[in-house]
């Protein structure tokens, strides 16, 4: 739905790599670029005319993410993307508080951003991480998330979503059985976000990171959301212009509030603008309708794959836009590559999460992953040029 | 060649590699070489004696290009001097970065001609040139060593 908003549509492509970055519709583009034509100024300063209303337009995207997430304004940070908000976090929020042994539950299907961060901390703090064992289905079950949990854990550290396995965590839940324990949730909502609803006061989640770029926004432009009174202490890594009230020598710097605290020096303006109008967007369709979009097309691109006999899927049970699968004895590059000549956009190798090759034992997936501009007609190319493994090992050269 | 005996000769060398495999690994030089973003991974076997280029077998995971490339890059080198392996190597990356080349020197791997424009397919062309030169460079090290000894 929505495909005429998208101006990278009007070309002859099908692009199913939605994981990796979406495309983005042509208000986010104008936004942006209105920014930029016609009232281009710093943030911040507000002492005439267009600089006031470059503070009017970032704050008030601000407001419109806060809503858009169920948060309130204060406790928005705008970052460069969910990677920065996921380091943030693990740097600024817990490396002053873990000790050594404390430990911090991941899964082996974290992307990268969600995994560094943690190991990291385990060579400096020397906090333990540990893995929630996933089911036969790839995802995460309370009664494992339980087993997992001992009198040292301090921190669970999940996807909402993750980007190859397409599982989404029963949040709540996790969340509530964790504060019971003393236990912190942070939540990657790098893929969650852009696909269903969020709100984090009913899911209760203490962090949440995110990424403008995957949904509809701009690039270099993302969320820190955090509990007000756990943003309060977030130590600032960057110090600068921006985010101080006053210093006059090393003994009297005074900062700022939070969230202006966290965002030392000259922000992305034209994204955060972008992501407002991005936010805006997605509101006016609805993230409900989104879900139940990419739910249906899912449906009906894995009830075409299964039927075909050298196709394997390595998530069919999963409640969101992505499928990962193999041909069989086809690598995944070459499927890629045989695809692209027919302008479609897929992925191929291990999108980030390098250690779902211990659980699922398979290192390489070509992994579809859709968006609500997709359509029933572009999966029918796609199967129709799956259906003959013969014609892909002929073609994939 | 027109493009579709390329594509066979490519195929050919995918499906069936040569030297794939290896029972006996003494006297042979061990490199990796692999392509994080897409998971080609090869390891290469090398046994080089007075500078000649002996034998190299080659085990590994990785997309037809890389497996092709690699089992034509062994042909063409087994038996030839350090020297001209070189020669070749640097040849072959220069068709690859697209520079001009001479093509006499390339004989079967200059089926890589136009794959090597498409994606990122010049990567996994080049993947086991990189694992052969530093193969080379162990070995040159190594000898360096010994005639200082
Ligand atoms: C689950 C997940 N977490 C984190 C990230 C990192 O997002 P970004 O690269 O925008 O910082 C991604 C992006 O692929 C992701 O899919």
């Amino acid at each position: 739905m929505n495909r005429e908003d998208f101006p990278m549509l009007k070309q002859d492509i099908i692009y199913f790599d939605n994981g990796a970055t979406t495309f983005k519709p042509k208000c986010v583009i104008d936004a942006m670029s209105e920014y930029y034509s016609n009232y281009c100024a710093n943030a911040h300063r507000g002492d005439y005319e267009i600089s006031y209303k470059v503070d009017l337009a970032y704050e008030s995207a601000r407001k419109k993410v806060a809503d858009f997430i169920n948060a309130s304004r204060d406790e928005i940070v705008f970052t460069s993307g969910a990677t920065e908000s996921l380091n943030m976090i693990a740097n600024g929020f817990f490396a002053p508080i873990l000790e050594p042994g404390d430990e911090v539950l991941i899964t082996l299907s974290e992307h990268a951003s969600n995994v560094l961060p943690w190991f990291k901390l385990a060579k400096t703090n020397g906090i333990i991480v540990n893995y929630i064992e996933l089911d036969s289905n790839l995802h995460v079950s309370m009664a494992n998330l339980k087993k997992a949990i001992t009198p040292h854990t301090r921190v669970i550290s999940l996807a909402g979503l993750t980007n190859v396995v397409g599982d989404i965590r029963p949040l709540k839940e996790i969340c509530e059985f964790a504060h019971s324990n003393n236990i912190f949730v942070v939540v990657d909502g790098a893929q969650s976000v852009a696909h269903t609803k969020t709100d984090v006061k009913a899911m209760d989640c203490d962090f949440l990171a995110f990424s403008a770029h995957k949904m509809c926004g701009p690039t270099g432009v993302g969320v820190l959301y955090g509990k007000s009174e756990l943003l309060e202490s977030i130590v600032p890594t960057n110090l600068g212009g921006g985010m101080n009230e006053s210093f006059d020598s090393i003994e009297e710097v005074y900062l700022k509030d939070i969230p202006t605290r966290l965002e030392a020096g000259t922000p992305n303006i034209a994204g955060v603008i972008g992501l407002g109008a991005a936010v805006d967007y997605l509101s006016n369709i609805g993230m409900n309708e989104i879900e139940l979009c990419l739910i249906k097309l899912k449906k009906y691109l894995v009830e075409k794959l299964v039927t075909i006999p050298h196709i394997k899927i390595i998530n069919e049970e999963c409640e969101s836009g992505i499928v990962a699968f193999n041909v069989d004895g086809i690598f995944a590059q070459d499927v890629a590559y045989y695809l692209n000549k027919y302008h479609i956009c897929v992925r191929a190798g291990n999108h980030c999460a390098k250690m779902l090759k211990n659980a699922i034992g398979v290192k390489n997936t070509v992994r579809i992953s859709l968006y609500f501009y997709n359509t029933e007609k572009e999966i029918d190319k796609l199967v129709e040029l799956l259906q003959d493994k013969n014609k892909i090992l002929n073609e994939m050269i | 060649m027109d493009a579709n005996e390329k594509r066979k000769v490519i195929l050919e060398n995918y499906s069936h590699p040569y030297n794939m495999g290896i029972a006996e690994t003494d006297g042979y030089i061990k490199t990796n070489s692999n392509n994080v973003s897409c998971i080609d991974n090869i390891d290469l076997y090398v046994k080089i004696e007075n500078d000649i280029i002996k034998d190299v077998r080659f085990t590994g995971e990785a997309c037809a290009v890389a497996i092709s490339s690699t089992s034509i890059m062994l042909k063409e080198i087994i038996g030839k001097s350090i020297d001209d392996v070189l020669a070749y190597t640097s040849q072959f990356k220069n068709m690859v970065d697209d520079e001009p080349y001479d093509s006499n020197i390339l004989n079967n791997a200059n089926v890589f001609d136009s794959v090597v424009r498409t994606g990122n397919r010049k990567v996994c062309a080049y993947l086991p040139y990189n694992a052969l030169l530093e193969a080379i460079d162990i070995y040159k090290g190594v000898d360096l060593k010994e005639k200082k000894g």
